[in-house]
């Protein structure tokens, strides 16, 4: 069924009695050509390009829960590509102009907004490196601009520009930047998916690999055996937990990041602002909560929820920039587990094991990545050659010495 | 997160630095035929496990001493804590 505006309003006559279930929901079959393990938005784009452009095969999504009840669920639905090194420019700027199609592509509304990101300059080193940064952004043809403190204080009049410790000096801004409705991401990819034939098998947990000579021949599950020519990992937050039952160690620790939102309010917030001199972002839903969040909790941790001097953190940062923010009364805080890499960029690669596949290490990025990683994971998965864009991301990348350390902190997940 | 330090007793979290699992403590002999390999998996590869963990925590605000705590990934409940030393110790460095 092809949803468009004509549809609603011939429902709306009608009685809504013609909406149909976005997707199947099938048994499993007992042989596939690819399992792809996770129903997040990752797995389920990776389905989707991979049942469009790579051919017809007999393709199965596995997800233990719920498709986007994960990190899809659970993030603060950034996006954007201002990013300084060449491992990790191309690859997020194709993501951004894949955003920018996407709901025609997938037609689903996915709410994507270009409402602009904003980082804040507070110093003059910050501003040298922001430059910079811009400049690798514009050769890369993702569009930056320097912005001044007089063109910040006209969108954003009521930060805290005269701050005694940290006065706003200026900004990066990509206008092409924003927000997407994350739930709807999921939704949309598992609908197209489902529409090229693709099994979404929810309630059905990888409870092992099947390997053999070298070779994986498919996964056990809690619903039984399940064959696979391919098997892909897709789980970013629980990669290692999996991985380990393959018998693999991942430069990866798990690490629990929060997120906060406020009650509704007013249009206050135009665009995604982050601040320079601590760690926090923020930007407004569409329903009115401001959305924000700041540093991961740094110990390992897979429990879903966070501590307090984190939270004492974002929201003092938060109060430095945003004065206002302190009558806004919070609503909800929460947490989801994320890959940690060691140097702070993702992984999709082949493993040791033949037929068996892994991508995750998003750290606290992998929203934004959501399209160019189902189609890097997609092109690898079919052709077994990684996607240009994604010729870095490889697991052998630490043992030769080829880091992608965005933020220049050192190979070690704590410092990211 | 509360970290009953075997010295000075239950202190904040908020006091320490946190590094990683404390298999850090151990680290490969830079002679052996293998070192490159054995160098790789020491400083990228983890076990990252959900459930039980034993790990490094400095008390970098407080008396800097090295700690093992071992702590559940999944509920952050703390079961021991043990001065870096003593554990390293008695699994055999002598230094």
């Amino acid at each position: 069924m092809r949803y468009s505006g004509f549809r609603v309003i011939k429902e709306a006559l009608t009685g809504h009695k013609g909406w149909g279930p976005a997707w199947r929901d099938p048994e499993p079959q007992p042989a596939y050509d690819y399992v792809i393990i996770g129903g997040g938005g990752h797995g389920l784009a990776t389905a989707y390009y991979l049942a469009k452009h790579y051919g017809k095969a007999r393709i199965a999504v596995l997800e233990k829960g719920w498709i986007g009840g994960g990190n899809v669920g659970r993030n603060t639905t950034i996006i954007r590509s201002n990013y300084l090194l060449d491992g990790n420019e191309p690859f997020y700027e194709m993501s951004l102009q894949m955003w920018e199609r996407l709901e025609q592509e997938l037609n689903y509304n996915a709410m994507v907004s270009q409402r602009g990101i904003l980082n804040l300059i507070h110093s003059d080193a910050q501003r040298d490196a922001f430059v910079r940064r811009g400049n690798a952004m514009i050769l890369n043809g993702a569009g930056a601009e320097m912005l001044s403190v007089a063109q910040i204080r006209k969108r954003y009049p009521f930060l805290n520009f005269d701050d005694a410790r940290f006065p706003i000096k200026g900004g990066l801004a990509q206008h092409r930047g924003g927000t997407v409705r994350h739930d709807a991401v999921a939704w949309g990819y598992a609908r197209a998916a489902d529409s090229y034939g693709v099994d979404i098998i929810q309630n059905c947990e990888v409870t092992g690999f099947r390997i053999e000579n070298g070779t994986c021949k498919g996964v056990e599950t809690s619903r039984g055996f399940i064959a696979a020519r391919k098997v892909a990992s897709c789980v970013a937050g629980s990669s290692s937990r999996l991985m380990s039952k393959a018998g693999m160690r991942l430069p990866i620790e798990s690490t629990v990041l929060q997120a906060f939102v406020t009650e509704g309010l007013k249009p206050v917030l135009p665009g995604v602002i982050t601040f320079g001199a601590g760690h926090f972002y923020a930007s407004q839903s569409d329903k009115g909560g401001l959305v924000f969040g700041g540093d991961p909790d740094k110990y390992n941790s897979y429990a879903q929820r966070g501590n307090l001097p984190v939270i004492e953190d974002v929201i003092e940062s938060g109060m430095a920039l945003i004065p206002a923010l302190g009558r806004a009364r919070l609503l909800r805080i929460w947490g989801g587990i994320m890959d940690m890499s060691m140097d702070g960029s993702p992984i999709i690669d082949r493993t040791h094991i033949d037929g068996l596949y892994f991508n995750g290490g998003w750290c606290y990025g992998g929203f934004k990545a959501t399209p160019a990683s189902g189609l890097c994971y997609a092109h690898l998965l079919a052709t077994d050659t990684p996607h240009d864009t994604a010729k870095a991301y490889r697991f052998d990348r630490f043992r030769r010495g080829y880091m992608i350390d965005e933020k220049g902190m050192g190979a070690q997940p704590n410092l990211h | 997160m509360i970290i009953n330090h075997p010295l000075l007793g239950p202190r904040d979290a908020q006091e320490f630095t946190y590094l990683g699992d404390a298999a850090l403590i151990h680290r490969p002999d830079w002679q052996a035929e293998d070192a490159q390999d054995q160098f790789h998996d020491y400083l990228y590869l983890r076990d990252n496990p959900a459930g039980e963990h034993r790990e490094l925590w400095f008390h970098e605000s407080g008396d800097r001493s090295w700690l093992v705590v071992t702590r559940n990934t999944v509920t952050h409940e703390i079961s021991k804590v043990e001065l870096a030393r003593d554990v390293a110790r008695s699994e055999g460095r002598s230094r």
